[in-house]
């Protein structure tokens, strides 16, 4: 009896001294300072959070750029926090919550629209000569205000082998002349003739962000939109006008015909295993696609199917917490201002394989520079569109995503819009138009 | 006569024994696939972990087998720091839960004071409060309590709890259903078992300590289990209120390894790691853990 006593007390009275003698444990090992900045050793910090987590190529890069500026000057120290890309967004909301917002922060450009509205974040106020020199979908821009600027940009292509194309009498497109809609389903047809199963890996088996990043610009394409840009207070007829149903119907048939699959496995491994004849993918991939195709793979523009061919643009941009004043400001946009030079930008999209945001950045990168074995890719940022740029991006990409996959199931393709407008249209009023 | 019939007695209970065992094996192997799955890809390359995934390879350890992505997991992850902090939260949270929410069982269905019914009616009425619905209020309330903290050997008063253990634990010590299980579970003991104790001078406490919880162990072994489960997969409030990576418990952790390029073989190495203690756990508390079930009715 005496012993379940003492067995009570010391469950009581061992957590809470264990609990205390952790206290804060890891507590200003890499972390510190608020928003507006502590003063350490004479030196300003000034923190800065990334989605980088779990990718060291990536926080190679970043921590490079930051032991060159931290050891370049005696005024800033950045100290960084680096949060897992799934969880990212999340952390941020949360921050924002209870005003623990860093200084720099880096966000997906879609995103910045409704961060800057939401008064997460203020103008990036750096010279205008860095932002100018960006891809004009590295910038992210609210009210005609630059809020965000980015490294890089990532571009969609389709993915080939030429000796597939060849041995089926398909012409290879070019940037200048890309397949039409008749020519791409024409191509489909006959690849899955030849014996591919379903001949086009669209990536459906994937989910989020990457459904209106990588079918909205087909959408486009077709002459069909999110929302109505020249507003930006409704989605009827851009979402649901003739030309989106076209776009919803050929999507459509693209799994009911067996041209496209949606399952598989997220990546590009179906096409690299010769499963898949095309592949709809993204710049990250090709590398790998290179090492297992070799000379064979082509890097083809996405198909025409009306008012030429398009792809999603916007990628992760830098931006300043608005809660940021006083010296941190300073050191975090001369961090920013610093940390734009034309080797940070070819080592981060060397590191990365994706696409450098500047001229100078892409001639001195080894893949994407004159000769670089990705070039093609630099190419295709001419077709870049941007998401819409509007605080209801939020939920316009998750209707979208969840109308898609309606379609892809095999909905009414009508009824499927026509609900996704309600749904677009019914958030920007409840919102009062976003400030539009 | 009476031999033959033995034998058929015997055959027969041999019949229906392997009856029995068909669709307990067939269960069996069915739960125990996703285990082996992850188990077996983990030694594998993720083109491998691709090219098997639609044959019965997927399950059996063949091709190129080697612990690298168990060296990817530590490189890619700190570990050691995720486990020691999952390890901790953890455990506070089931010792400190089981010694608040069995107290305040006993209070409700022991001692007699007015408004017990009403208190237990509206700790009970707290469960249909989803958590994530008072998530982000939370947030912003921790955010602004109250706490001391050490500072160059000094203890100082600060505003905040964000980044810190406590915040991981203190919100989850006190349980709704924990405290209805204890209180259902300790108002089966006769009450004639106070009044002799406290006719032999017995307090509250003793009463508790020494005859209660002795007589409740299905009720503790359930209660730990529910809370360690949770407590172990934490994931949405941890992301919320720790920004540092030192604090990071294992759950969030497994974000790390879904980048634009899924590393297959190092999610299945860590899944595989950090599902060991629970496997562990319930391997150690395996009677506990079935009595329990069958005597309080709940399942996890």
């Amino acid at each position: 009896m005496k012993r379940t006593g003492r067995a009570i007390a010391a469950l009581a009275v061992v957590p809470v001294l264990a609990l205390a003698a952790c206290g804060r444990a890891g507590e200003g090992d890499s972390d510190g300072g608020t928003a507006t900045g502590d003063s350490t050793g004479g030196k300003t910090q000034v923190r800065l959070w990334t989605h980088s987590a779990g990718n060291p190529a990536e926080l190679e890069v970043y921590n490079q750029i930051m032991s060159d500026f931290n050891s370049s000057q005696d005024n800033y120290e950045v100290v960084s926090e680096s949060f897992p890309q799934g969880a990212y967004n999340d952390a941020i909301v949360a921050a924002a919550v209870s005003g623990d917002l860093p200084c720099l922060l880096d966000m997906d450009g879609p995103i910045v629209p409704n961060w800057a509205w939401a008064g997460y974040i203020q103008p990036l106020g750096i010279s205008e000569d860095i932002t100018n020199e960006l891809l004009p979908t590295a910038v992210g821009v609210w009210e005609d205000e630059v809020y965000s600027a980015g490294y890089w940009d990532a571009a969609l292509a389709i993915f080939a082998r030429q000796s597939v194309l060849e041995a089926n009498n398909i012409r290879i497109p070019t940037v200048d002349e890309p397949w039409t809609k008749d020519e791409f389903d024409a191509a489909l047809r006959t690849l899955k003739g030849a014996g591919y199963d379903t001949p086009l890996d669209i990536g459906a088996e994937d989910s989020g962000e990457w459904w209106p990043y990588a079918y909205s610009p087909l959408l486009q394409s077709f002459g069909g939109d999110l929302i109505d840009r020249s507003t930006f207070l409704t989605a009827e007829g851009a979402l649901n006008g003739p030309e989106a149903l076209a776009w919803g119907e050929w999507f459509q048939g693209l799994f009911t015909e067996g041209l496209a699959s949606n399952t598989g496995t997220i990546g590009n491994e179906e096409f690299n295993r010769d499963e898949v004849a095309l592949s709809y993918t993204g710049v990250w991939n090709a590398l790998n696609s290179l090492e297992a195709v070799g000379d064979d793979l082509l890097i083809l523009p996405p198909p025409d199917f009306g008012t030429g061919p398009k792809i999603g643009g916007g990628s992760w941009q830098w931006g300043i917490a608005s809660s940021c004043s006083g010296p941190a400001l300073d050191g975090a946009r001369a961090y920013l201002e610093f940390s734009f030079k034309p080797e940070y930008i070819a080592a981060f999209a060397d590191k990365q394989i994706v696409i450098p945001a500047t001229e100078a950045g892409t001639e001195l990168s080894e893949y994407f520079g004159e000769g670089g074995v990705l070039r093609p890719f630099t190419e295709l940022t001419q077709f870049a569109v941007l998401r819409p740029e509007t605080p209801a991006y939020a939920v316009i990409s998750t209707t979208f995503e969840t109308a898609a996959m309606d379609i892809m199931n095999g909905a009414d393709v009508k009824q499927i819009l026509d609900q996704a407008v309600k749904d677009i249209d019914a958030d920007i009023q409840n919102n009062d138009g976003y400030g539009f | 006569m009476a031999g033959k019939k033995s034998l058929d007695m015997r055959a027969a209970k041999r019949r229906r024994t392997i009856l029995l065992y068909i669709p307990m094996t067939l269960l069996a192997i069915t739960f125990m696939f996703p285990l082996i799955f992850m188990f077996v890809s983990s030694l594998k390359p993720d083109a491998q972990i691709l090219a098997d995934v639609d044959s019965i390879n997927a399950f059996l350890p063949v091709g190129d087998i080697s612990f690298a992505n168990y060296g990817g997991v530590f490189e890619r992850v700190p570990f050691a720091r995720f486990l020691f902090n999952s390890v901790f939260v953890t455990v506070l949270i089931v010792g400190l839960g089981l010694l608040v929410n069995s107290m305040a069982g006993f209070a409700l269905s022991r001692m007699e004071w007015s408004g017990r019914k009403l208190v237990l009616s509206l700790i009970i009425a707290t469960l249909i409060v989803p958590f994530e619905t008072i998530a982000v209020p939370m947030v912003y309330w921790v955010s602004k309590l109250p706490t001391l903290v050490w500072e160059n050997g000094i203890l100082k008063y600060d505003i905040g709890w964000l980044n810190s253990y406590e915040v991981m634990i203190v919100p989850f010590i006190a349980n709704a259903f924990s405290i209805f299980l204890f209180t259902q579970n300790f108002s089966t003991i006769p009450p004639s078992i106070d009044e002799a104790a406290r006719i032999d001078g017995a307090g509250w406490f003793t009463i508790y300590a020494r005859i209660i919880v002795p007589l409740s162990g299905p009720v503790f072994a359930t209660v730990a289990i529910l809370t360690f489960l949770p407590a172990w997969n934490a994931y949405l409030w941890p992301l919320m209120v720790v920004q540092q990576e030192s604090l990071r418990p294992v759950m969030v952790g497994m974000q790390y390894f879904f980048q634009l390029n899924t590393a297959w073989g190092e999610v299945m190495a860590y899944t595989s790691l950090i599902t060991l203690p629970v496997l562990i756990m319930f391997l150690v508390f395996q009677r506990a853990f079935v009595s329990s079930i069958a005597a309080s009715g709940v399942k996890g």
